[in-house]
């Protein structure tokens, strides 16, 4: 159970292509990926974690840093853990999935403890261990990830799956691309953990969130659950990339002339913000945080005060402009759907873990923000990892077992001019960054937008694979472009205000729709809906 | 957006390059070279790495800044970030310095 058992095995160099043999792919390299990676070499599998950028530094947490939510096991604890956020999820949770990742977070914090994490003690001497900074964890991560014997390649985007002659998935195969070649890793089950997607908007770290794992795990018949719930915006400064809305509970928001705009606040009224940033600049201020909380914001957060002290802005005595950046499926609760409690999902030896697959289970329809998010990192990694071993060691050996590339738009030769990426990402941007049409949701404009989004993906469907040095950017583009597809013919299908999804039109939750909606498919973009899991329970105690 | 590599300081060790998440640099046969300025995140996690101090992000995330390396130097502004984490030896108690569980529940 604990062996580690090496790296996988390199099986060839030959030139313009590297293959490996492994039992575990895993995609993406932030906290869900590095835990599924470890959990996989523990169970005894030879394992690839493939990276696009590094290892350590990219994804959403490196940058910044997060809450987790880490609870004590006392039980009143839980309850009230679990029962704080019921009303703002819609209702839509899994209590039973929410114990398990209370449970496994607890588990593996304290094991980050052990390895040495520098978690901080309070003046009593008791140690806290529900928040962590984002360098720090990553590198401790990307240490024991090599230590489990895991073959980290950096740099080398997915491009594609591949599966065998049943639909099982065999690997995938991608980039090199500060070496300029390509890989393959033929593998018996892989685990997407490529992270959400918030569209290149640069809420910091998350540029190389971008979809992309959503979009090859769809090429081979993956499907998405709560993919509505995608309207998360974080407050940062206007120029700049530090998105930290934590520290905005202490500030006072006011309008061009400086008067205090009503109802605008970080919490329950940041879309009093978005309304206001529709009319005109929108300052913030720091000035309800006392002396004693400035410290505690300086110590816990340095990089927030980095755009300030570079620009010479005191954020506590000094107004400065904010805006409100889109974080799209990375704050969001949708993904891909997981069906059991080895985080499996529809497609055969296919595993989803941190953002890239559904929070619903323990965030309904409304953000846990870090804190839910990185619990959902750990416990989901943990589990994928050791569901992928487990599925690669009862598949026994798979030698002669063909391999396909499922992947699609961007990758052949088709009859149309080379996929340009930085364009059609630009214009995926027009759709899904207006608070019009993403914060406030209303049929005829998600209606306009959806038909513009289906003309985009005709075109791309169409174009020619562009050439090595583009090729990333294109399917990084399509990505995006497939993700506001499923996101707003979901929306469209919640004719409700529920969770984060708001409804101009239908502006009061109805519990018509007190179910989950369903979403997939490329050319055609399909939903249906299923119900909670509650509804399962009680009917099998009748 | 990333804006100096200081020639005075960079060994040339290509750490930079490497960790950069959103690839960035590109090695040569000396200083790396700031290849694709327009894919920073202004994420400041090379200027963290850099262990010579020889970095500095510009905290305007969407367009390029004319930067004065001298005055920076002037005012310790490079390795700042670092230091402020306890990424250096004279700083390592900071490393444990989060306050955060102070902040929560506000």
């Amino acid at each position: 159970m604990t062996n580690s058992s090496g790296g996988a095995e390199k099986l060839s160099s030959s030139a313009g292509s590297i293959v490996f043999d492994a039992d575990v792919l895993v995609l993406g390299g932030g906290p869900a990926g590095t835990w599924a990676a470890i959990s996989a070499a523990r169970h005894g599998a030879r394992v690839v974690l493939a990276d696009k950028g590094f290892c350590g530094t990219s994804g959403a947490t490196a940058a910044a840093g997060t809450s987790v939510w880490y609870v004590d096991p006392a039980p009143e604890r839980r309850e009230a853990a679990m029962a704080s956020r019921e009303k703002l999820g819609g209702y839509l949770q899994d209590r039973r999935w929410m114990a398990r990742v209370l449970d496994r977070t607890y588990v593996q914090s304290n094991q980050l403890a052990d390895w040495g994490y520098p978690y901080p003690a309070d003046d009593d001497g008791k140690p806290q261990r529900n928040s962590l900074q984002g360098p720090e964890y990553m590198r401790l991560m990307r240490k024991r990830t090599k230590q489990a014997g895991v073959t980290i390649l950096d740099h080398s985007p997915a491009l594609e799956l591949l599966v065998d002659g049943s639909g099982v998935v065999a690997g995938a195969a991608g980039l090199r691309r500060q070496k300029g070649d390509r890989w393959v890793v033929n593998a018996k089950a892989v685990v997407i953990a490529t992270g959400g997607c918030a569209f290149l908007s640069k809420t910091l770290g998350s540029n190389v969130l971008t979809g992309d794992g959503y979009l090859l795990a769809a090429e081979a018949g993956a499907e998405f659950t709560s993919m509505e719930f995608s309207n998360a915006y974080a407050i940062s400064p206007a120029f700049g990339s530090v998105t930290k809305t934590l520290f905005y509970s202490w500030a006072s928001f006011t309008d061009q002339r400086g008067s205090v705009i009503p109802g605008a606040s970080s919490k329950g009224g940041r879309s009093v913000i978005a309304r206001a940033l529709r009319q005109g600049p929108v300052y913030a201020q720091l000035d309800q945080a006392d002396a004693e909380t400035q410290r505690h914001m300086r110590a816990s957060q340095p990089n927030f005060f980095l755009p300030f002290d570079r620009t010479g802005i005191d954020p506590f005595a000094q107004r400065f402009p904010i805006t409100l950046r889109l974080e799209g499926t990375v704050r969001g609760t949708g993904g891909l759907r997981i069906v059991d409690d080895s985080c499996a999902t529809t497609v055969p030896g296919l595993y989803a873990a941190g953002d890239a697959a559904t929070r619903e289970l323990i965030c309904g329809g409304f953000t846990g923000g870090g804190s839910h998010n990185a619990a959902w990192a750990m416990s989901s990694g943990y589990w994928a990892g050791e569901g992928a071993a487990e599925f690669a060691r009862q598949l026994g050996t798979t030698i002669g077992r063909q391999a396909f590339r499922r992947g699609t738009v961007g990758l052949h030769d088709r009859s149309g001019p080379p996929l340009h990426g930085g364009a059609l990402a630009r214009s995926v941007q027009d759709e899904v960054f207006p608070y019009e049409l993403n914060y406030f949701r209303e049929a005829g404009r998600l209606g306009d937008s959806l038909r513009r989004l289906d003309g985009l993906w005709s075109e791309a469907s169409r174009a020619d694979a562009p050439d090595d040095q583009e090729l990333l950017r294109g399917r990084e583009a399509a990505a995006m472009l497939a993700t506001a597809r499923w996101m707003y013919r979901s929306a469209l299908a919640r004719q409700e205000s529920r969770g984060m999804h708001r409804r101009d039109d239908y502006p009061e939750p109805d519990d018509r729709y007190l179910h989950l909606v369903t979403t997939g498919g490329l050319d055609d973009v399909w939903t249906s809906t299923r119900p909670l899991a509650s509804a399962h329970y009680s009917e099998a105690a009748e | 957006m990333i804006e100096v590599i200081d020639t005075e300081r960079c060994t040339a060790c290509d750490i930079c390059v490497n960790v950069c998440p959103t690839n960035v640099f590109d090695k040569t046969d000396g200083i790396p070279v700031i290849a694709r300025q327009g894919d920073c995140q202004t994420c400041f996690l090379c200027e963290l790495y850099c262990p010579e101090d020889a970095l500095f992000v510009s905290p305007f995330a969407e367009a390029p800044q004319a930067v004065d390396v001298a005055a920076l130097k002037e005012a310790a502004v490079l390795g700042s970030y670092r230091r402020a984490v306890g990424w250096t030896d004279e700083n390592r108690h900071l490393r444990a310095a989060d306050r955060s569980y102070r902040l929560f529940g506000h």
